[in-house]
């Protein structure tokens, strides 16, 4: 077995117009700048993308939705530093918003790569994002129902990986990367360094490989707070 | 009525009332902002240890300029430490942790509370891009959700209502508001005042707060150091 992407081009040429992507990383931490920015290159269009945020100043997915790749931004907090490439399409009516708690979020991810097609959570009941939704009370307390959410692709960063795409990941740099690797068709994730089964503690594989289709080394990958800090611009 | 500008506590000293509530060894998640000040007046020998949405507990102080891994953040997207015991985990066990009743405190700005408990602190309801990020899940699950916050709004008008004319960010989940006046706990329904500041009487305390402040039989002094 090996799950090898051999060019950041390769790894994303597979992703159509109309796909629906979930794409790794809170603010900047475990964004997986490279991917995105080989995504950009190939633009495909229409896209639904799924992240915590909605992009921060003029790279990653600021800079898909600046080159008019999104359609619709599934976030829960889709404001930052520097927000405007969301912000201006947003109030112009050109980009949709589903907005959902992030702890909301996480989980119907993790439903969706869990085939657990619905759940319930406290989170939401009684305010305007419950709206339309099913509630039951359970011991006393009412409770919204979620749907699972689930994707395409997936574009994760992770530390290091092997050929099986066995991952582990850097710091608070996982965050949505583990759920989102379960929750797509196609998970596609680019690592720092990429190592022969075995070379990776299974003791300390926090993704196993089961949940990857591919995975591409791409050493001392970019960070996204550090490219805003130099105000860098994609492409 | 006395000035209440000359008298009110400022945010540091609303953020040291709150920290005294705080146990050794607590398990606590600050909202972004404000409530991030609670940390920096925890109680001599106490030593929580701090949640943050985006996996990590036992976070600690900020690096040095120029030592930032932007990797090691907190939910306000600064860069943090770790203190010796820190572990990571994803998103969805950090959500677990707060819905799941593990943590001991939530405390987070307000726009407004009501005596019913129900809080007010995502969306102003006056369009714009919403952003709801982590508050309508940190409102759940925590077993105590402490409010900070100035008594008034910015115009005068009471934070501490009957009911939230603002969107809800949870129902009857608030225990306890910690203001620029007083300390006011949240039971059946009611706003049950615990302490006041020596400098302002009940009864112009009831006028600036929205809702009937119910009493015990004493109702303690709120005194704060000077910070």
């Amino acid at each position: 077995m090996d799950k090898t992407l051999h060019s950041l081009a390769d790894a994303v040429s597979v992703i159509p117009d109309g796909a629906t992507i979930m794409i790794g990383g809170f603010g900047g931490s475990g964004a997986p700048i490279e991917l995105i920015h080989a995504l950009i290159d190939h633009r495909p269009r229409n896209l639904t993308v799924i992240n915590n945020n909605a992009g921060n100043g003029h790279i990653g997915i600021a800079a898909m939705i600046e080159q008019d790749m999104v359609a619709k931004m599934v976030c829960s907090f889709p404001r930052s530093k520097d927000p405007r490439a969301f912000t201006e399409r947003y109030l112009a009516g050109k980009i949709e918003l589903e907005i959902v708690p992030q702890g909301t979020l996480a989980e119907r991810i993790r439903a969706g790569g869990a085939g657990i097609p619905a759940f319930y959570t406290p989170t939401s009941f009684g305010t305007e994002l419950a709206e339309g939704k099913p509630v039951e009370e359970f011991e006393g307390r009412s409770y919204v129902q979620e749907r699972w959410l689930k994707a395409d692709f997936a574009l994760v960063k992770a530390e290091r990986g092997d050929t099986h795409g066995n991952l582990t990941y850097n710091k608070a740099g996982r965050n949505f990367g583990p759920l989102m690797c379960m929750a797509a068709k196609n998970t596609i994730v680019q690592v720092s360094e990429l190592t022969q089964p075995g070379a990776i503690d299974p003791e300390t594989v926090i993704t196993p490989g089961i949940f990857v289709n591919g995975v591409i080394e791409v050493q001392n990958p970019a960070q996204e707070e550090v490219l805003n800090l130099a105000e860098a611009v994609y492409p | 009525m006395t000035q209440i500008d000359d008298i009110k506590l400022s945010n540091a000293q609303i953020a040291w009332r709150a920290a005294q509530d705080i146990d050794d060894g607590a398990y606590v998640n600050l909202g972004i902002g404000f409530p991030e000040m609670v940390a920096r007046y925890q109680r001599e020998g106490c030593q929580a240890i701090y949640h943050t949405e985006n996996g990590i507990l036992d976070f600690g102080a900020p690096p040095a300029p120029g030592e930032e891994d932007w990797d090691l953040i907190n939910a306000g997207k600064k860069a943090v430490t770790l203190n010796p015991g820190a572990s990571f985990f994803h998103h969805a066990d950090s959500f677990a942790m707060v819905r799941g009743g593990h943590l001991d405190v939530a405390i987070l700005g307000a726009y407004e509370v009501a005596e019913t408990g129900d809080l007010a602190n995502w969306s102003t309801g006056r369009g714009g891009v919403p952003a709801v990020g982590g508050a309508m899940d940190l409102v759940h699950g925590a077993k105590r959700v402490a409010v900070i916050t100035d008594h008034l709004t910015k115009k005068g008008d009471p934070k501490l209502v009957s009911k939230c004319s603002l969107p809800l960010t949870g129902v009857g989940c608030v225990t306890r508001v910690y203001t620029s006046l007083a300390v006011v706990d949240i039971e059946d329904g009611h706003f049950v005042l615990r302490e006041k500041l020596p400098a302002i009487s009940f009864d112009d305390l009831q006028a600036l707060t929205g809702a009937t402040l119910h009493t015990t039989d004493t109702v303690g002094d709120l005194i704060v150091p000077e910070l």
